[in-house]
């Protein structure tokens, strides 16, 4: 298992480094030039302010130049300087990283609960009215745009009901500390969490429906019953458990995009995650800070990717790790 | 007690009671929205608008302005002008000093400038007619001029040129200090938290020069980035001040009629933001006079106001806002009229020629009014293709000519010398900027009454050049003038004072308190 590990982890570098370079080029494909963003919010553009403001960028260097500066910074985990928030990207990054955690994690933790324990009631029931039920608001919640059901969730559950806030992570100037601020905190987390884990709820939901179903009508499954074995048992031990490999596919899938992945729900519930900082970084073209995201990001779905893997092997024993 | 009497008792408590009421009440927080966040604080090498609506508390100029743009002091007490009109003294304000307890002198002064010039392009370009700048004393600044520069008075406010404290810069490398994080400067207010994210927190400066001011204890930047949730947060009592342009248009009549909100348009004299359409004026149909005057007939401005703007507003006549100096309205007209538009077009024999229109990806009320836009010269037979991009593409495809018509809008800093000439004259054309010349309008005689109006005196010379430049440039369209904007500024009506001069929120909160 070590080697496989070891093997796994030196072709996650190299497949990282593609990545930087490929974003390196990317990035500068879209037109837009950082320092003619920054000089027109500056409501001044002259000739020499933007040409103060490429060398400051960096950019009035040849591109393979600027690249191998880049590279190698991050080949010393030196993400840069982000010029216009005037900071390190790393720090920038880092500051964020905590709200986007909190955030991502409980919605993947409520999505994942939810969404297995859903379809696994819509297949213990199918054709019944509780799994039209399930499947209709299943359905509904993967179809529905996020910053629909967030605005929704707003004017529902802070506009006219006044029960929850409608921005933010915590009360500002509250000065809670303790258990309070935790309260704080969780009214403000549960919107944008539940909002984004609806949808993917929705898509775990389904994808548990469906696999248990056609786990049901393999042979194994009525050699199971005709041993005597309750439905319970049945159901938890044998079925479930062959019919959650594809959700563990999915949510590793999904996992991995969880950093990057909440651009809207943080946008529309004023959350200071990375999810905003990326979509602020593009619209300024900060390029630095965009591709030190980009870099998480990535880096966050090849480990995920590996513990994937590794869960793959907890859940079927038949699997073995190849070296 | 006769009647006469008992009415004269009632009025004088009355009156009282009334300037009781607006005696203001100390303490208490604000929360306001600060949309985009701010990359920095710094206003010295940051300009953008939501650094100086933040910064703007923490520094200050030497001047600020009414208003009807007359200078007012601030850091600086009075000034006087020599005969000549070359030499401005500044006397400063004794007593005053930054955040960290130190003095601000002459000194800061000196080294402000020579900062600013490095790192502030409006500066820059403001000082140019600087010869030198001395300080005699502690607290008197003295300006040369190389020759008399007309707006000279009106370059001194917090955002074109505020003071920096040289014994935390000098010697130091700039883009890295770390007071850039956390500014101190002379200002009502001092930094004392950013949340990145969240919210930037100021404190009431204790030690501020102008004795009792601010009223105010502490105020909150809240930053939230979608226009819905911020309307949403005014709307549940979360936010107090909504700044001009925080909310979309369309929200507007919908915040102000809460019970409790009062709206103002007022606080923009400084800036007059001015909408138009950048014409190419170097290729294409565009390139004809006569097409760029069709675009002005075929454009129902008035509309734009009335329904894109909810009646904020005013349609432009020229170059000029109403509100800036040297305005005149004695121009050629250009009302609402098809049948004109279509009899210039065919008179300059445009064939359906492809035009692209580029809107501005300022939100939904910019994409609304491209679309408008697109539908009037549609209805008068041009054959219009709308380039989707944001921001950064747009900028840059403006920058680089390669567009036909380009929503913009710009700032005219209360004198055509300097918010108004830098559009207009050719040697403000230069490729890969945003700001200037973009339209590649090339007039001499518009160069000589720009540079001439810039240095003239007295100032009935320079009102007579500037109306001439605005009937010349009003006549050869080399853009197309839509509106005189007005960003509302939404407010519950407890919050009292809050704008007192010309540059309005941009200027800090000093005056403003809560009538609790």
């Amino acid at each position: 298992m070590l080697s496989f590990v070891a093997q796994r982890v030196v072709k996650g570098v190299i497949v990282l480094l593609a990545i930087v370079v490929l974003n390196f080029f990317l990035i500068r494909l879209a037109p837009g030039d950082p320092a003619v963003v920054m000089a027109g919010e500056a409501g001044a553009s002259d000739q020499i302010f933007v040409q103060q403001l490429r060398e400051k960028f960096g950019l009035d260097k040849p591109l393979p130049e600027q690249l191998f500066i880049y590279v190698k910074g991050v080949v010393t985990l030196d993400l840069g300087f982000s010029f216009r928030q005037q900071a390190p990207v790393s720090k920038l990054i880092l500051e964020r990283l905590p709200a986007t955690l909190l955030l991502t994690l409980t919605a993947f933790a409520i999505s994942l609960m939810l969404g297995v324990l859903f379809g696994t009631f819509a297949a213990r029931f199918a054709g019944t009215f509780l799994d039209t039920a399930i499947t209709v608001f299943a359905l509904i919640f993967y179809a529905m745009p996020i910053f629909w059901v967030a605005l929704m969730g707003i004017l529902l559950f802070s506009v006219t009901m006044d029960w929850l806030p409608s921005f933010g992570y915590e009360t500002v100037g509250g000065n809670f500390t303790g258990l309070d601020h935790v309260i704080d905190v969780a009214k403000h987390l549960i919107m944008p969490a539940m909002t984004l884990g609806l949808f993917f709820m929705a898509t775990y939901t389904r994808m548990t429906r469906a696999s248990m179903l056609e786990v049901k009508r393999l042979d194994f499954v009525k050699t199971a019953r005709a041993k005597g074995l309750s439905d319970a048992v049945i159901q938890r031990r044998h079925v479930l458990r062959n019919a959650l490999l594809p959700v563990v596919t999915l949510a590793g899938v999904h996992s991995g995009t969880l950093i990057g992945g909440a651009v809207i729900t943080e946008t529309v519930f004023a959350w200071p995650g990375i999810g905003r900082l990326m979509y602020d970084a593009l619209l300024q073209r900060d390029y630095n800070l965009l591709l030190g995201v980009f870099v998480i990001c990535s880096a966050m779905v090849l480990i995920f990717n590996l513990i994937t893997d590794l869960v793959y092997r907890l859940v079927d024993p038949r699997i073995e790790f190849a070296s | 007690m006769p009647k006469r009497v008992l009415l004269g008792v009632l009025l004088a408590c009355g009156l009282t009671a009334s300037a009781l009421a607006q005696e203001p009440k100390t303490g208490g927080a604000i929360n306001a929205v600060i949309q985009p966040e701010p990359p920095g604080l710094m206003l010295a090498m940051l300009q953008n608008g939501p650094v100086q609506m933040v910064s703007g508390n923490i520094f200050e100029g030497l001047l600020r302005y009414s208003p009807k743009l007359e200078p007012q002091p601030e850091l600086a007490e009075s000034w006087s002008v020599s005969e000549d009109a070359k030499t401005y003294t500044f006397k400063l304000r004794k007593g005053v000093t930054w955040h960290d307890g130190k003095p601000f002198t002459a000194a800061d002064v000196l080294f402000s400038i020579e900062m600013l010039k490095q790192t502030h392009a409006r500066a820059r370009n403001n000082l140019a007619q600087v010869d030198k700048v001395e300080a005699p004393d502690d607290y008197t600044v003295v300006f040369t001029l190389k020759q008399p520069f007309g707006p000279f008075l009106g370059i001194f406010e917090v955002g074109s040129m505020p003071m920096v404290p040289k014994h935390l810069y000098e010697g130091t490398d700039w883009k890295t200090n770390p007071y850039n994080n956390a500014p101190v400067g002379t200002g009502p207010f001092m930094f004392k938290e950013w949340q990145k994210g969240s919210f930037i927190r100021l404190v009431k400066n204790p030690n501020y020069h102008e004795k009792g001011k601010p009223y105010l204890d502490e105020i909150y930047w809240q930053i939230i980035p979608d226009a819905a949730a911020r309307s949403v947060a005014f709307e549940t009592g979360k936010i107090d001040v909504l700044p001009g342009g925080s909310v979309e248009n369309f929200d507007v009549p919908r915040l102000s009629k809460l019970k409790d909100a009062c709206v103002t348009g007022a606080g923009w004299e400084f800036f007059s933001p001015l909408a138009w359409l950048w014409l190419n004026n170097r290729q294409g149909p565009l390139a004809d006079k006569r097409v760029r005057q069709a675009v002005m007939y075929a454009i129902d401005r008035d509309f734009a106001k009335d329904v894109i703007w909810n009646g904020l507003g005013k349609v432009a006549t020229g170059p000029s806002a109403s509100t800036i100096k040297y305005y005149t309205d004695d121009v050629p007209k250009y009302p609402y009229d098809p049948a004109k538009a279509k009899a210039l077009l065919k008179e300059a024999g445009y064939k359906g020629e492809k035009i692209r229109l580029l809107p501005l990806a300022y939100g939904e009320t910019w994409q609304r009014w491209g679309e408008a836009v697109k539908q009037n010269l549609q209805d008068v037979g041009m054959n219009i293709e709308t380039i989707a991009t944001d921001v950064a593409g747009g900028n840059q495809k403006i920058g680089d000519w390669d567009y036909d018509i380009a929503f913009t809008y710009l700032y005219q800093y209360g004198d055509p010398a300097l918010g108004v000439g830098r559009n207009y004259v050719s040697s403000a054309i230069a490729k890969g900027q945003v700001f200037n010349n973009v339209e590649g309008y090339s007039n001499p005689e518009i160069d000589k009454l720009f540079a001439d109006g810039a240095l003239a005196t007295p100032d009935s010379k320079r009102k007579e050049l500037y109306e001439k430049a605005q009937k010349i440039l009003v006549e050869d369209v080399p853009v197309a003038w839509m509106l005189e904007l007005q960003f509302p500024t939404i407010t519950r009506c407890k919050v009292k004072n809050l704008i007192t001069t010309g540059i309005g929120v941009n200027d800090g909160f000093k005056d403003a308190w809560l009538d609790k």
